[in-house]
C-alpha cells in the first residue's frame, strides 16, 4: 500500500471541499471496499476523506417537498437498514437485498452509500497483473474470453464485461429511489437509476457522480398504497457469496390483474438492470407463469451470451417467474 | 502519515501511533500484543480477525486502525472475565474447535450474533421480516456463515450456539 494521508472531515461540506481541492482524494466509509482495494493496489490515493463519523446514520419518515419518503442516511449501517421497522414492513425488498449481501460482521461495518458504490468483483479488476479496461484505462478486458461466469448479458460494451455486485442497489432500483448529493455546487436530486452507468468505452467511470460528490441519503417513496416486494438471490453457495443472479421485484394487483409492477435484475449488467419493458408488458395483465415468461424474454431479447454465461437466460426467467408468482400469491392470501 | 489514536483493548486503555496504512487487525497483533483475533485471509473473506467493536461484532482486517480512534474493542481473550464467558464454555463442551485457529473469531461472532438476534434481527433465511427471531439450525448457519473454519468443525459449533442461544 502506498503511504497516504487522512482527514476526518468535521462536516459534510468540509469533505466534498477536501476531496474537490486534492486531485486523487477519496471518501472513506466503512472501508470494507476501499481498504481492500487498498491492500491489492487497486487504488492509490494521496489522501483519504474519513467521512464515516458525519450525522448522516439515520433512518427518517419525512413529509416534505419531495411528498412521503423514508430518508436513509448515507452512513446507516447495512445491518441498521435490514432491521429497521418501517424498512422490514413496508420495504421488505430492501431489507432482504442488504440481508442477502456480505456477512454479519460485513454489514455491521457497510454502509449505505458504500454499498452503493462499491466496485466490481471482477477476477481480473481485482488482480493488477492482468488487464483491465476499469482499472487500468486502455489496458484491454481480461474478461473477454476468460473466466465470465459473473459476466454481464445486457449492456455490456466491447471494452468491459462485467456486473455490479451490490444487492442492496438491486433493491433500491426497483422501489423508484432518489439519491441525495452534496456537491462542490450545492445539493442535487438524482433518480436512482441514473447513479450508475453503463461501460460504453468509459468503463472506469462506475457512475455518474464526480469524485467529489458526497451521498448523503438515499430516499424512498412511501406511497399510501403499500405493495409486495422481495428479492431472490441465486448463488454458488447458500450464503457469503455474490449473486450470479438476483431479482428485485414490488407487485400491486388490481382486480386480479397487474396495476403496478417493478423489477429490478442483478449480477446481468454493469449496473441494476431495471426491467422497463417486462414492466410494462405485464402492467394491465393477469400475472401468470406464461405472462411473466413471455415478459422477460421481451426485455432478454436484447441478451447476448457466451458459454460462460448461456445459464443465466433461463435463471433470470426462472428467478423471476418464482418471485413473481411468489409476491401474487402473498397478495391473493 | 503517523497519527496518535487511544483504543480501549480488553478493558486496558492504549494510546499508539499508528501509520494511517495500519489496520485495526495489524495495530491489535503487531503493535499492542493483542494476538486473539488471527489473521487469516486478511481480506473480510474468512471471519477469523472478528472482534466486537463497540459493542458489535468487526472485521478488523478490513478497518484501518486511525479511522477506529476512541473505539472500544474485545476480543474473545478479553471475554473471559474470572471464568468463561457462556460462548467459550459452549464452544469447549461441544468440542467447536480443532485446530483452534478460527475459534476468536468464532467466539466474538457468535457473541455478537446472539445480540442481534436478542434485539431481533432478521437474516436471510428469516420467513417473517416482522415476526420473532427463532435461533434454529438454519438461522445459526446463515448468521455464523461470515466465519469460516478449515478443520470444519461447524456441527461442534451449531451445538455451542443452540447451546448458548438457550442460556
Ligand atoms: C467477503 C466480502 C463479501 C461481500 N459480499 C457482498 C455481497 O454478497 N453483496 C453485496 O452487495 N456486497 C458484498 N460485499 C461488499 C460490501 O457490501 C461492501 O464492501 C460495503 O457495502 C462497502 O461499504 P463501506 O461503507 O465499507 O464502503 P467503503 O469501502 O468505505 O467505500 C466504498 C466506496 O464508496 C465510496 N464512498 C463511501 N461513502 C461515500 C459517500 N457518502 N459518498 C460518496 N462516496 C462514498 C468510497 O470512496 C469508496 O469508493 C462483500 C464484501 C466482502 C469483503
Ligand atoms: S470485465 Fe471490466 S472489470 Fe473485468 S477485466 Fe474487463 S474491463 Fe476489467
Ligand atoms: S483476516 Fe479478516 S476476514 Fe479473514
Ligand atoms: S478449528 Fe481449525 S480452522 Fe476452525
Amino acid at each position: 500500500m502506498r503511504a497516504l494521508d487522512y482527514r476526518r472531515a468535521g462536516s459534510a461540506e468540509e469533505a466534498v471541499e477536501l476531496v474537490a481541492t486534492h486531485p486523487g482524494a477519496r471518501f472513506l466509509a466503512g472501508g470494507s471496499n476501499l481498504v481492500d482495494h487498498l491492500k491489492l493496489g487497486i487504488t492509490a490515493p494521496g489522501l483519504l476523506v474519513d467521512v464515516s463519523r458525519l450525522p448522516l446514520d439515520t433512518v427518517e419518515h419525512l413529509d416534505g417537498d419531495h411528498g412521503s419518503v423514508l430518508r436513509i442516511g448515507a452512513n446507516v449501517r447495512n445491518s441498521d437498514l435490514a432491521a429497521h421497522p418501517v424498512v422490514r414492513s413496508r420495504f421488505p425488498v430492501v431489507a432482504r437485498a442488504t440481508l442477502a449481501g456480505a456477512s454479519g460482521q460485513i454489514r455491521n461495518q457497510a454502509t449505505t452509500a458504500g454499498n452503493l458504490l462499491q466496485r466490481t468483483r471482477c477476477v481480473y479488476f481485482q488482480d493488477v497483473t492482468t488487464p483491465c479496461n476499469k482499472r487500468d484505462p486502455g489496458s484491454g478486458c481480461s474478461a473477454i474470453g476468460g473466466y465470465g461466469r459473473y459476466n454481464a448479458i445486457l449492456g455490456a460494451s466491447d471494452q468491459c464485461v462485467t456486473t455490479h455486485p451490490s444487492d442492496l442497489a438491486v433493491g433500491l432500483a426497483a422501489v423508484d429511489a432518489t439519491v441525495v448529493v452534496l456537491g462542490a455546487e450545492g445539493e442535487r436530486r438524482i433518480p436512482f437509476e441514473d447513479l450508475h452507468r453503463l461501460p460504453g468505452d468509459r468503463p472506469e467511470a462506475d457512475t455518474t457522480l464526480a469524485p467529489s460528490d458526497l451521498v448523503t441519503a438515499v430516499e424512498l417513496p412511501m406511497g399510501p398504497e403499500v405493495e409486495r416486494s422481495t428479492y431472490t438471490k441465486v448463488r454458488d453457495r447458500a450464503s457469503y457469496a455474490f449473486a450470479l443472479v438476483s431479482v428485485a421485484a414490488t407487485l400491486r394487483l388490481k382486480d386480479d390483474r397487474v396495476d403496478r409492477v417493478r423489477i429490478a435484475w442483478g449480477g446481468v449488467a454493469h449496473k441494476p438492470w431495471r426491467a422497463r419493458r417486462a414492466e410494462e408488458a405485464l402492467t394491465g395483465g393477469p400475472l401468470d407463469e406464461q405472462a411473466v415468461r413471455a415478459a422477460v424474454d421481451e426485455e432478454l431479447a436484447a441478451a447476448t451470451t457466451d458459454d460462460e454465461t448461456a445459464f443465466k437466460v433461463a435463471m433470470v426467467r426462472n428467478t423471476t417467474t418464482m418471485t413473481l408468482l411468489g409476491l401474487a400469491g402473498e397478495a391473493a392470501r | 502519515m503517523d497519527t496518535e489514536i487511544s483504543l480501549v483493548v480488553d478493558g486496558t486503555p492504549h494510546a499508539v501511533v499508528v501509520d494511517t496504512r495500519t489496520t485495526l487487525l495489524d495495530a491489535l497483533r503487531e503493535r499492542l500484543g493483542v494476538t486473539s483475533p488471527k489473521k487469516g485471509c486478511d481480506h473480510g473473506q474468512c471471519g477469523t480477525c472478528t472482534v466486537l467493536l463497540d459493542g458489535r461484532r468487526h472485521l478488523t482486517c478490513l478497518s484501518l486502525a486511525v479511522a477506529q480512534d476512541g473505539a472500544e474493542v474485545v476480543t474473545a481473550a478479553g471475554l473471559a472475565d474470572g471464568g468463561l464467558h457462556p460462548v467459550q464454555q459452549s464452544m469447549l463442551e461441544h468440542d467447536g474447535y480443532q485446530c483452534g485457529y478460527c475459534t476468536p473469531g468464532q467466539v466474538c461472532s457468535m457473541v455478537g450474533m446472539l445480540d442481534e438476534a436478542a434485539q431481533g434481527h432478521p437474516s436471510h433465511v428469516t420467513d417473517d421480516l416482522t415476526a420473532d427471531v427463532e435461533l434454529d439450525d438454519a438461522e445459526v448457519r446463515e448468521r455464523m456463515s461470515g466465519n469460516l473454519c478449515r478443520c470444519g468443525a461447524y456441527p461442534g459449533i451449531l451445538a455451542a450456539a443452540r447451546q448458548a442461544a438457550r442460556g
